[in-house]
């Protein structure tokens, strides 16, 4: 019988791999998506205090961050031991907040502008002296939305 | 039997794009990016350097001050000098019930915040009697831990909210926090108890 022909093609039929590339990049933006975007790499530690009040904050593109922490192991030999401040990729002083409001405020369009938040990522141990002086900074800059970052405390 | 080399047609491959497309997109609105959540305040503008430093006078029943100091030791007082209400070594939690009180003043005593009608008069509510010049201040230490500041402003956060949810449940029967906060409802709530938390430098409150 014709349909059980022994002799037919031997051969396996080649894969088509036209649509692998596809598939990678597929799977690439899955792990661009899941991998958390995070445009700094923090160069401070921290853990935020755990409370019962918090909000979520929507609008990603309206917030700016600040850290203040301990400098992370490798940075313990250059910066010490002692709380510090980081703006976008690099430790800094009180007095550079103004100057990165500022710059965040300008990088925004004309309507988000009255909107804009200051998130402040701080340790729990820090002491009140230094967040009390970046708060100050921040009412200098007119930066007056600020958000305690915190996690939910059940 | 003719000896007949059969053709695999090829895979139509011009759906896989779609297809990846889709789990792409899939991807993009499940996975969560983590959000950033806290506890939302707003700090008073900057001091004018051209205006003369006046000391706000404020009544001192208006004012419930809460200190800590450096060993993250919790006291607040208010009130009248005469009829001052101190209390030391208090937790962050028993603030609470202390903040509820002092800003509803339900029973209208002499050391907590005085009634204003409201004015101008607040949507639906009207001219209801509010405690509109009560102040809450904070005060630290430059080395009190922020982990003791940032639960005491949970608890005053708390207050209000537990205040607003039991009147907005007492006047319209749903709870603040589902009302619509740009509704007229919500805006009479916050108008009774407009959130007062002094979040700037440690001032000198004087005067009666």
């Amino acid at each position: 019988m014709g349909k059980f022909n022994k002799n037919g093609s031997k051969e396996v039929p080649e894969l088509n791999t036209s649509s692998l590339p596809d598939l990678i990049f597929s799977i690439l933006f899955f792990f661009m998506m899941v991998t958390s975007m995070r445009e700094v790499t923090l160069k401070v530690e921290f853990q935020t205090p755990k409370g019962t009040e918090i909000e979520k904050l929507e609008k990603k593109s309206l917030v700016s961050y600040v850290y203040i922490g301990r400098p992370t192991k490798e940075f313990r030999s250059k910066m010490g031991t002692g709380t510090r401040i980081q703006l976008n990729d690099d430790f800094a002083e009180v007095d550079a907040i103004g100057e990165y409001v500022y710059q965040e405020r300008e990088s925004m369009s004309e309507r988000d502008k009255p909107f804009m938040k200051v998130s402040l990522k701080i340790d729990q141990e820090t002491q009140m002296g230094i967040v009390t002086d970046v708060k100050m900074a921040l009412r200098e800059a007119w930066a007056l939305n600020i958000v305690y970052s915190a996690g939910k405390r059940q | 039997m003719a000896k007949k080399k059969r053709k695999v047609p090829g895979l139509n491959g011009s759906s896989l794009a779609d297809i990846s497309f889709i789990l792409l997109i899939f991807f993009l609105i499940t996975t969560s990016m983590d959000t950033d959540t806290g506890l939302v305040r707003r700090l008073p503008n900057p001091p004018d350097p051209n205006q003369q430093e006046e000391d706000v006078k404020v009544k001192g029943r208006n004012v419930l001050v809460v200190s800590v100091n450096m060993n993250n030791d919790i006291m607040y007082y208010y009130g009248d000098e005469s009829k001052r209400v101190t209390v030391n070594d208090v937790k962050p939690e028993d603030l609470r019930a202390v903040a509820k009180e002092f800003i509803a003043n339900p029973e209208n005593k002499a050391n907590m915040p005085e009634f204003h009608p409201a004015d101008p008069p607040l949507p639906i509510l009207g001219a209801y009697p509010v405690t509109k010049n009560h102040i809450i201040s904070v005060q630290t230490d430059r080395s009190t831990s922020y982990d003791v500041y940032f639960q005491i402003q949970n608890e005053l956060m708390a207050a209000y909210n537990e205040l607003r949810d039991e009147l907005a449940r007492e006047k319209f029967g749903r709870y603040y926090r589902h009302l619509d906060p740009e509704s007229d409802e919500a805006l009479a709530i916050r108008g009774v108890y407009p959130m007062k938390i002094s979040e700037a430098e440690p001032k000198k409150y004087g005067g009666n």
